[in-house]
């Protein structure tokens, strides 16, 4: 028999949690009279009736808990809200449970965890349940259960077995159907397959040649399950990237241009060429070929990078999505290579704002409840994994709602060579054994990459959602690096979307073959189909090649370091991907169709610029107001809320932090680590996202989200001549259909943008060395339809020779110099500027590259030689936000004139004051180092003023009087106040 | 001079052993880690060193709880080669007059395994629960130092600024009378204390509203110490979060100090 087990906090002290929780529910419920008090309580389900000591040993900390075994803990008068988790769902507090109670009873023994909330108040039944969805549970992976005190004085045990499942057949289905049935095929089964693609795959069934071969083995002239279902995950638009290599015709000013694929033309074609003419200069050492990026880091070290986006997940369950796209994105770097070892994660999220009020359409979470399990998920993802998160930004747009934008990224380090061998390179050798590492394969994630295909509707399924273990993943990471630098795999590559058919399949390719059998893999639960141990996104495992004569030492290492790690089949040069169930041929795709067999989509872009509105920029009655209200703007307000909650310095080489000044609270540029310990080299990673700039022309907003995340880079101390981003699209949906009339607009500004990216990489002599794409964030809900503005995450990644002169961007002193460096020019289009009146403007800003990279490398002279106490850049709000910020983050004033400001001419004070021109830095400079300064930097030293002892931003107009005196408390509280949750 | 040998402990979920090892390296140590595991499995036996360092991270999630489960395994899970268990192989470490150094997570496990206070040893009788935010924060603090401490490893310091990292560093007694004992033979070692104001309670300079401001505690002996900030996170002068402005940068990271009293006082015992 089972027995409930509750725990809480001893009642003399302060229920932490509990108030916490109070007060978000009072946050999503502001009418609510506030209850009296929340208690919260750990709850473990134990399937089996067992003594009390060993329950107390295990689960209780007598300091400070009490525990009661088989009754409730408090019995005062209240609602009682029990949060389990529904079968199936990881539950790794269930798991600690029973791993503690086997080490003290011996006996393994299941155990189900769930919370337990005991809100006292007098409420309405369905008020309760409101609040237990609202805030405390996600109906898609918890289970409720309520009870009001008194009248209930027990609760019963609840056992979330897993019931009902499959028997393990396989399906044959025949393909020989009209249209309309083979994407209904498609649609019923998630397989997110258009009808050519369905037909494709029908002739080649039906091929005699296939016919032959298939027959040898037992199969008739059907496809199975298993091979309809690992072709639709293969030829996914998320695995495949089918639009990014889709022939376009792109239309603009009546000419048509033919581009034979996005991503060959301008995102690899640019890395290429700029290669070339690096020659021995060229920082790259593996692009787009692997799971990450590499590039140089020194004569002994490479550096890895990646950044994955989990947008469709964190619709759904923002927690167990985002936990999972950060540790998830973990397994790109690590399984880079020969596997390399964490040294930061950053994270990007674009949301709407947490303030939302409007009626939600169905299905969507309000943007506040996304926002915090993001948050949350990450932090645990982050933080549990012992990975710093040192860089991110969050961006607002209503835009949003439908589809939040949850980029998370990681880097990792590894030495050039292992055992001799470059660690860049995999080599899989026929006859290699396929193994499986770390977690075990349950039904979370089925078929996640189709459907994050597709645009997010009220019947997306919920078995996508998959909740990360990072500590799972923390020991299957301490296993591989020491089995890696003892050379016991060949070969190793994560398992993410599509699972075990993705990562077997594209190692396969490697060799020329594998055949896998799917009765090995260690199952969560009995009762999986064959397709689905093939294509489960469960987490936490790695896919090695391991050699006959390793795989002993390799699983004795595995059992060792408590990780499972289990044969599940052979490399091999066959030409096929076989699958076998017991014994029995299930799959047996030839791999050239697998990965060549899919027809290149075509596809229409049509350009036509949009009109703005407006050419007069409003000038405010009050400016001293008006840059208060700015700082508050969500895209420019502090986030310190967020970045408080990371680790942002464990493994002890944090050089720039994300909050630097005075009190530890201005908004870092960029970050700089040190990845090696003994070494002053330093690290440097920053972004950049300007993602309302597609609605003039996503050219611009490409080559500005490009120049944002050099510039920031360059301004803490990073070297130009040393340097390397990562473009992540998130787009709405580009292909053209009845439900998306204007696609073919949408595919012309992802044309656009990828031109800019590929101009401006030349120019910067920057190169792509990873990246990715999200093409379907539109959610469509009844009549609704919500697109999210098309996006670019660029993050950059590079060196810097000495880390000890890294720059903060906080004024450092009374008395210094403030150059301004860059021109200005009446480039307010979609600036945070007009947003704040409710205009969109006409004028783009355009980035002058050529000029910009000599200030970036004279720049990083300036640094280096020291004459540089602080470097800020000027992005959203532009040069007001830029002082205020660098003031208030320093404790010092400044006296600005706007009449010494190089601008265009005409400019009023107010467009001189929040114009968004790119490449612009404004810099700090003592003294004694003015006449170094300005003979270095040339003609572009333009100083506009001084910093003083007085704590006030004082900036005077081009007439002379005083625009702005403000003093620099009201500012930063005017900044810190908005996301102060 | 025989040489002084660190172990630090990792695995399950530990993740500051690198900088751990590195602090010790640097204090001029050899140092080695051990997953957990390979303790368990004989490859590395604490008897075998001077100082033992359990480092911060999650072990096993936190999920029952910071180092609940940790604590149920230091007591019952045994060693392969000896039958002994981890708590027994630390009783007789400490015998030995040995150092153990735990910091967040490595202190979370020493007081829940009640080898902190340890009047008696074994016994829990403080414990570390949720910051009174209720949020896992990082952020630098000062530590003020307690002269009359018995502790070996805040010899000579003042005061310590160091960077907190964690959620549940709450430090509460079971009882006043547990309270009082620590706080009259002078085991608290570090409290939380503002720049230049002495201990607080007020927050963020506080930043989990522990009782007494208390950051860390050490043994009668002073010979086992664990504190929730991390002195190894301040190993190099750039680690500091204000060193761009600093006039004079320091040379070194200033939390060094702490592994090189560990180091100096086993140098002249063994």
């Amino acid at each position: 028999m089972a027995v409930r087990v509750e725990v809480g906090l001893k009642e003399h002290l302060f229920d932490a949690r509990g108030a916490r929780i109070k007060r978000q529910i009072l946050h999503a419920f502001p009418h609510l009279t506030p209850p009296e008090r929340i208690s919260c309580f750990d709850i473990y389900h134990v399937d089996e009736d067992m003594a009390q000591a060993p329950l107390e040993e295990a689960f209780c900390d007598p300091v400070i808990q009490d525990i009661a075994v088989g009754e409730v803990l408090r019995s005062v008068r209240g609602w009682y809200i029990e949060v389990g988790f529904k079968p199936g769902v990881t539950d790794n507090v269930g798991h600690s449970a029973q791993y503690a109670l086997e080490l003290i009873t011996g006996s393994r023994i299941p155990v189900y965890s769930a919370r337990g909330y005991l809100i006292q108040g007098d409420y309405a039944p369905d008020m309760i349940e409101a609040i237990a969805s609202e805030c405390l549970a996600n109906l898609l992976i918890h289970t409720i259960r309520v009870f009001h005190f008194p009248e209930f004085r027990r609760i019963d045990p609840f056992i979330p077995r897993i019931t009902g499942l499959h028997k393990p057949i396989v399906e044959e289905l025949s393909l020989d159907m009209s249209d309309e049935e083979l994407l209904r095929l498609s649609q019923t089964r998630t397989l997110a397959l258009t009808v050519d693609e369905m037909k494709t795959i029908a002739r080649y069934v039906k091929a005699p040649k296939t016919i032959k071969a298939r027959a040898s083995l037992g199969l008739s002239g059907k496809i199975t399950d298993v091979e309809l279902e690992c072709l639709a995950q293969t030829w996914s638009e998320h695995c495949k990237h089918k639009i990014f290599n889709a022939t376009i015709s792109y239309e603009e000013n009546g000419k048509t241009k033919k581009i034979s694929s996005l991503f060959a033309s301008y995102i690899r074609g640019a890395t290429a060429r700029i290669r070339k003419a690096q020659g021995h200069r060229d920082v790259c050492v593996s692009v787009f070929s692997d799971n990450a990026g590499v590039i140089r880091f020194n004569d002994e070290y490479n550096l890895v990078f990646k950044v994955e986006t989990h947008n469709s997940p964190s619709a759904l369950d923002p927690y167990g999505g985002a936990l999972t796209g950060i540790v998830g994105v973990n397994r790109d770097p690590f399984g880079t290579g020969m596997g390399s070892k964490l040294i930061f994660n950053t994270d990007v999220f674009c949301f709407a704002s947490p303030f939302f009020s409007a009626k939600l359409p169905p299905k969507i979470l309000h943007p506040l409840r996304i926002f915090e399990g993001v948050r949350e998920g990450v932090e645990h993802g982050g933080n549990k994994s012992g990975i710093p998160t040192v860089n991110g930004c969050i961006v607002f747009d209503e835009r949003y709602l439908g589809k939040p934008l949850v980029y998370c990224g990681t880097a990792g380090i590894m030495p050039g060579e292992i055992n001799g061998e470059p660690s860049h390179i995999k080599k899989i050798i026929p006859g290699d054994l396929i193994v499986m590492s770390g977690g075990r394969i349950g039904k979370d994630g089925i078929h996640g990459a189709t459907f994050s295909s597709e645009e997010l509707h009220e019947e997306s399924p919920t078995s996508a959602v998959q909740i990360g273990d990072p500590i799972t993943q923390k020991k299957l990471t301490d296993f591989l690096l020491v089995a890696r630098d003892r050379g016991l795999y060949h070969a190793i590559t994560d398992n993410g979307a599509g699972g075990l058919s993705s990562s077997v399949g594209e190692m396969a390719t490697a060799c020329g073959g594998c055949r896998i059998e799917l009765d090995k893999p260690l199952l969560k639960y009995h009762g999986l189909r064959p397709w689905e141990v093939l294509l489960s996104e469960a987490q936490e495992r790695m896919t090695l090649a391991v050699s006959p004569d390793r795989i002993e030492e390799f699983l004795a290492l595995s059992g060792r370091m408590d990780v499972e790690s289990t044969v599940i089949g052979t490399f091999t040069d066959s030409g096929f991907f076989h699958c076998t169930y017991e014994g029995r041929t299930v799959a047996y795709l030839s791999l050239d169709f697998l990965h060549n067999g899919l027809p290149p989509m075509r596809l229409r872009a049509i350009w036509s610029p949009p009109a703005g509105d407006g050419t007069v920029t409003p000038v405010p009655d009050d400016h001293g107001a008006k840059i208060s209200e700015m700082l508050g703007r969500l895209n420019i307000c502090s986030k310190e809320y967020v970045v408080r909650q990371y680790d942002h310095e464990v493994q002890g080489g944090s050089v720039v932090k994300p909050l630097v000044g005075e009190t530890c609270d201005g908004p870092s540029d960029a970050a700089v680590i040190r990845p090696l310990l003994e070494s002053d080299e330093g690290v440097v990673v920053s972004n950049g996202i300007i993602p309302r700039y597609s609605d003039l022309d996503a050219y611009h907003m490409a080559a500005c989200a490009l120049d944002e995340a050099l510039r920031n880079y360059v301004c803490v101390g990073g070297n130009p001549d040393h340097w390397a981003f990562l473009d992540n699209f998130c787009w709405c949906d580009p292909v053209a259909g009845p439900r998306n009339p204007d696609g073919e607009y949408k595919l012309a500004q992802l044309v656009r943008a990828n031109k800019a990216l590929y101009d401006y990489a030349l120019a910067y002599s920057c190169p792509m060395i990873s990246g990715k794409d999200s093409m379907k964030n539109d959610y469509i809900g009844g009549d609704v339809k919500i697109s999210i503005p098309p996006t670019i995450l660029i993050s950059v990644i590079g060196k810097m020779a000495d880390a000890k002169k890294a720059v903060t961007m906080d004024i450092k002193q009374p008395g210094s110099f403030i150059f301004l460096l860059g021109i200005t020019k009446n480039e307010l289009g979609c600036s945070e500027y007009l947003a704040s009146w409710g205009k969109k403007g006409f004028r783009l800003p355009a980035v002058d590259a050529k000029k910009a990279l000599r200030r970036y490398r004279l720049i990083h002279e300036g640094i280096n030689q020291g004459l540089i106490l602080s470097a800020h850049d000027c992005s959203d709000g532009g040069l007001a936000v830029c002082l205020a910020e660098m003031a208030f983050a320093g404790g010092y004033g400044m006296d600005i004139d706007l009449g010494r400001v190089k601008a265009e001419k005409g400019m009023n004070d107010t467009e001189i004051l929040y114009s968004e021109s790119q490449s612009r830095i404004v810099i700090e400079v003592s003294p004694d180092k003015r006449k170094t300064f300005t003979k270095l930097m040339g003609r572009d030293a333009v100083c506009i003023g001084s910093t003083t002892g007085e704590p006030r931003l004082v900036i005077r107009a081009k007439s002379g009087h005083t625009l702005i005196c403000q003093t620099l408390v009201d500012l930063k509280t005017a900044w810190k106040k908005t996301l102060d949750l | 001079m025989a040489q002084i040998k660190a172990l630090v402990i990792t695995g399950f979920g530990t993740n500051c052993e690198m900088e751990m090892a590195y602090a010790c390296r640097q204090a001029g140590a050899a140092a080695d880690i051990a997953h957990i595991s390979e303790v368990l499995g004989g490859t590395y036996s604490i008897g075998d060193y001077h100082f033992l360092n359990l480092p911060g991270g999650f072990l096993d999630g936190d999920d029952l709880g910071s180092a609940q489960v940790e604590s149920v395994r230091l007591k019952y899970a045994r060693i392969r080669t000896t039958g002994r268990t981890i708590f027994e192989e630390i009783e007789t470490f400490i015998e030995r007059g040995m150092l153990i150094l735990g910091v967040c997570n490595g202190f979370q496990a020493l007081v829940k395994s009640g080898v902190l206070p340890g009047n008696p040893l074994g016994k829990r009788r403080v414990s570390l629960t949720f910051n009174d935010s209720a949020k896992f924060e990082d952020r630098w603090v000062h530590l003020k130092v307690n002269p009359a401490s018995p502790c070996v490893f805040t010899r000579g310091i003042d005061l310590l600024p160091v960077p907190v990292r964690h959620g549940e560093g709450k430090f509460v007694c079971d009882c006043d009378e547990t309270l009082s004992e620590i706080s009259r033979e002078n085991l608290i070692a570090v409290q939380y204390a503002g720049e230049d104001s002495g201990p607080t309670m007020e927050y963020p300079a506080n930043p989990n509203g522990s009782v007494y401001a208390i950051a860390g505690i050490c043994d009668r002996t002073g010979r086992i110490f664990g504190l929730m900030p991390h002195p190894e996170a301040y190993t190099h002068p750039t680690n500091h979060p204000s060193w761009t402005r600093m006039k004079n940068s320091v040379g070194k990271g200033e939390g060094l100090a702490i592994f090189e009293n560990a180091v100096n006082f086993l140098k002249g015992i063994v």
